[in-house]
């Protein structure tokens, strides 16, 4: 008789909160996924494809599903993914590849034919130009995504790192300047 | 009145349930790294154990001791509580995501996080009435959030300063967290007042 | 007449080393060898170059154009060829090249036409334009252009205007220099910014310890009759920062994030208001300035030197002690070892100090951080450096954010009263070049995304209106193939033997008439099967059974719908 209480008892209580969870679960039904929108914010938007995956949000998308790692952004660097991690409360993991310095690329106006493929490749539009006529990149828009290297006929396009200037230039850590003794000065000292 | 207002002091500082008691401390090493977590995860323990603390004492009086199943009690409490938390977890996905994501496996690990179950237990352990066993569950978890985010505080300040190499990490929290524990030491001496 | 003073918190009182180079009144350096004039002078657009290698300029004439409302133009220092347009080195501490104007001197020195402005029958906004042209930036050291500072505020009425000659920084005494000798063409200066901003009151301020400055401008605007005041204040390091002063003058403080302007206040240099004067009464561009040549040199003095003079020329002019190692741009506190010493003097160049050991000695090392607060004692803008410091350090940077880290002024004040002599000014500007830094990322990369977005938009559309067109081609040449085989059914039908005796335009007529019919015809027999048209009802009973049938199979659609679907479906397979 006891085990047949104990089991109404404990059967009434999972229906009880069954039903409880139940309710709540359609009150408190997410929509869509916010966390999406954060996480490719902080991905660099070069949309280059080389996390695997075709542009910045399907790689934001997988991360926010938990599929994939956060460390597949070379673009985004060691930063990128320590900001990741910090977002998510993941790991912080070693890039999957290696860290690159900002680059753009140049088209070299010479050799170009006018082919309009890189055009079609550029996935920000930051290549201008016409069939047959020259074509060139909108340095201020190139993401350095490398995407128009490969479709080129005639390789006329190089990546060149972006330098420092007066106007990107940062001020660096301070460090403390270890300086060889003066050798003088103990000779004087002896002196006196 | 002021038997209430010891049962909540003592609940909050001289029996603190991370420091004094030595429970609940996955999600207070696991969660501190930020204070903004600290406080999500301070407030997500509140409600949950302020509730588990109610309705465990409901289902130990009506349910339980009436049908002289006290033998049920650990498994009963464990599925309210379990009930409760992924009620608190749609209401966290619903309203704040990136609380949800970054407190991660904590979040559904509140469920078997030991000062949840065990205070409902020290509950029934020191006879609380439904009032008293709120209180002290209410206390608890202030208790439990005020050292979590006191301890996310110092730890955000510690990834500042110059630990030697090998102590970094969990290594420092927790001897900040011993630290932290010989300071609360200090709250029995609220004792002698009573 | 006293005037009410107010005090700023913080600030330090670092030995003042002005009287050495005061002496002497302001003399005019010699022309330079050559001439290296840098486009990007002043806070804001880069000016475009609008000369080449080899062209004759003449003193003053236009060598760089602004480039937007937020940048001032830049002209040549003086006759001569153009040697190059070229990357050289500049006054700044990364020690990077920036595009120079290369120009030698040819020794006459000679003007352009100068053409007084008409600054009376002027409108303001020509004014402003005009100060742009002319290349009228401020010449305390932040180097913004004027003419983007002289519009007042619509929705706040323009209290005081705050003339600063405080001139806090040690060492340097150009502002002291201009106020005693020209002290008259800093107060018609003056008066063209009140005219233009219209505020209720003018305040000068100079600091206790030019007294003789004060007098100079004192009896200046007595002379001129204007009603400007022209109050001492304490002498205190910052009391020359903007802020400061004008909480120094007015009371008021301003907030974090907020402008001047956004209180009614608005405050100038003195050397600006000189400037301005000199461009619109004598038409003379902003081709020169004053420099204080001091530190380790045998004469201390002002010059009035060239935009673009070389420092090493110009140093060499005080005689240099031999032990001299370097040279300090600005003040000992807030300035910056150049690069390489030939660099040129630009508009920002108050001050070059010969640095030495003797003068600066090195700073023992940086020791760890104990917390005393005395750089929050010192800090003139009630940060707290110590808690920015620790961030910084941490590279902590969205916490040196929610500490201010933006409301720094980089005064040196911290560094200077800290006993761990921790560079702490250093880590401030390491955190905000970092986080500008991360700012522009952030918005190449939103720029990139729009772009990306829109480009994915773009090629869908493309796509979509493609489907469009193949699909209307597809239906048009379906109508086409039914009209003809509609056309061919015509053509053998009986009717025509019958009238080939009527006459042949005519029948040609009829014919077209009867092929557009017949052509009709067609595309409604094609648009309705014709064998409903007469039914006895047990056919149409059956009629409807099938057609509930087929309806219930989901097979609706109508004989009319096939052919604009197989052309649909053709569209796609053709992609």
């Amino acid at each position: 008789m006891d085990i047949l209480l104990a089991i109404a008892i404990m059967a009434l209580g999972a229906v009880v909160l069954g039903a409880a969870l139940g309710y709540a679960s359609i009150k408190f039904k997410v929509e869509g996924d916010p966390l999406v929108d954060k996480i490719d914010a902080i991905l660099p938007q070069t949309q280059c494809g080389q996390c695997g995956f075709p542009g910045c949000k399907p790689y934001a998308e997988a991360i926010a599903k938990g599929e994939v790692d956060i460390n597949l952004c070379p673009p985004g660097g060691m930063e990128g993914v320590q900001r990741l991690a910090d977002l998510l409360g993941r790991e912080v993991k070693p890039l999957d590849a290696e860290e690159k310095p900002k680059q753009i690329a140049i088209i070299d106006e010479n050799t170009c034919i006018g082919c309009t493929l890189c055009i079609q490749a550029c996935p920000v539009d930051a290549i201008v130009g016409a069939a047959k006529q020259m074509h060139t990149i909108i340095a201020g828009q190139c993401t350095g995504c490398e995407l128009c290297l490969p479709p080129c006929p005639v390789e006329c396009i190089r990546m060149e790192a972006i330098g420092e200037n007066i106007d990107n230039w940062k001020w660096k850590y301070p460090v403390v300047e270890i300086k060889a003794a003066d050798a003088a000065r103990p000779a004087i000292k002896e002196a006196a | 009145m002021s038997h209430y207002l010891f049962i909540l002091v003592g609940a909050v500082l001289v029996n603190n349930v991370v420091l004094v008691k030595i429970l609940g401390l996955c999600p207070f090493m696991g969660v501190s790294k930020k204070l903004e977590t600290a406080y999500g995860m301070g407030a997500a323990t509140t409600f949950v154990l302020t509730l588990a603390t109610g309705a465990s004492y409901i289902i130990d009086h009506f349910l339980l001791l009436p049908f002289g199943l006290e033998y049920l009690r650990t498994l009963s409490f464990i599925v309210t509580i379990a009930a409760i938390v992924q009620l608190t977890e749609m209401v966290i996905a619903k309203t704040s995501p990136t609380l949800q994501q970054t407190l991660g496996i904590y979040l559904p690990l509140i469920t078997t996080n030991c000062a949840v179950l065990g205070v409902p237990l020290i509950n029934i352990a020191n006879g609380n009435g439904f009032v008293e066993s709120l209180l002290f569950g209410a206390g608890s978890a202030v208790g439990f959030s005020l050292v979590l985010i006191l301890f996310a505080g110092i730890r955000e300040r510690i990834e500042g300063a110059d630990v030697p190499l090998h102590f970094r990490g969990a290594a420092i929290a927790m001897v900040t967290a011993g630290l932290m524990a010989l300071a609360f030491m200090g709250f029995a001496g609220l004792d002698k007042y009573q | 007449m006293l005037h009410q003073l107010f005090k700023f918190k913080g600030g330090v009182k670092p030995p003042t080393n002005k009287t050495q180079s005061v002496t002497l009144p302001i003399a005019a350096a010699p022309l330079p060898s050559r001439l290296i004039v840098p486009l990007h002078q002043s806070i804001g657009g880069t000016p475009r170059p609008v000369v080449q290698a080899g062209d004759k300029v003449r003193k003053g004439q236009l060598i760089g154009e602004a480039d937007g409302w937020i940048s001032a133009a830049v002209h040549a220092p003086t006759s001569g060829t153009v040697l190059a347009v070229a990357m050289q080195p500049q006054p700044h501490p990364s020690g990077l090249d920036a595009l120079s104007v290369v120009i030698e001197p040819d020794g006459r020195d000679e003007w352009i036409d100068r053409q007084p402005f008409d600054y009376a029958n002027a409108t303001p906004d020509d004014t402003r334009r005009y100060l742009q042209q002319s290349g009228v930036v401020g010449l305390g050291g932040a180097v913004f252009p004027t003419h983007g500072k002289l519009t007042a505020s619509r929705s706040v009425a323009m209290d005081e205007l705050i003339i600063n000659g405080a001139e806090c920084e040690p060492y340097i005494t150009c502002d002291d220099l201009l106020m005693r000798e020209r002290a008259a063409d800093i107060v018609r200066g003056i008066g063209i910014f009140r005219d233009l901003l219209q505020p209720k009151r003018v305040l000068i301020g100079i600091e206790d310890n030019k007294p003789e400055a004060a007098a100079a401008m004192r009896a200046a605007v007595a002379e001129l009759g204007e009603n400007f005041e022209v109050v001492s204040v304490p002498t205190r390091y910052p009391a020359g920062g903007a802020k400061q002063l004008i909480r120094v003058l007015t009371g008021k403080e301003v907030p974090a994030a907020k402008r001047s302007t956004d209180l009614g206040v608005q405050c100038f240099n003195v050397a600006t208001a000189y400037t301005a004067w000199r461009a619109i009464a004598y038409g003379e561009p902003v081709v020169s300035r004053i420099v204080t040549v001091t530190g380790n040199v045998h004469a201390p003095r002002n010059y009035e030197a060239l935009i673009g003079t070389p420092m090493d020329e110009l140093l060499a002019l005080a005689q240099p002690h031999p032990d001299t190692d370097g040279t300090v741009m600005g003040g000992p506190m807030m300035g910056f070892l150049v690069p390489t010493p030939d660099v040129p003097v630009v508009k920002a160049t108050n001050c070059l100090i010969a640095h030495a050991d003797r003068l600066f000695p090195p700073k023992a090392p940086e020791m760890p951080c104990i917390r005393c607060g005395a750089c929050a004692d010192a800090c003139p803008h009630e940060l707290q450096p110590f808690e920015l410091y620790w961030h910084a350090r941490a590279k902590n940077f969205g916490k040196t954010q929610q500490y201010h880290i933006f409301d720094c002024i980089e005064c040196g004040c911290c560094s200077f009263v800290c006993p761990s002599r921790i560079p702490l000014v250093q880590y401030f500007r390491f955190a905000k070049s970092e986080i500008w830094a991360r700012e522009r990322e952030k918005n190449a990369a939103d720029e990139a995304k729009t772009r990306f977005e829109f480009k994915q938009f773009r090629e869908e559309r493309e796509k979509a209106e493609k489907a469009e067109k193949l699909a209307k081609a597809a239906a048009a040449q379906a109508a086409k193939k039914a009209a003809e085989a509609a056309a061919a059914a015509a053509d053998s039908s009986p009717a025509a033997p019958a009238e080939a005796a009527v006459d042949p335009a005519q029948a040609a007529k009829k014919a077209a008439i009867e092929a557009a019919m017949a052509r009709a015809k067609a595309q409604r027999e094609a648009a309705q099967p014709k064998n409903t048209d007469t039914l006895n009802p047990q056919q149409a009973e059956e009629l409807a059974a099938i057609e509930a049938r087929r309806q219930a199979a989901g097979l609706t659609d109508a004989a009319a719908g096939t052919a604009a679907v197989d052309a649909t479906r053709e569209a796609k397979t053709e992609e």
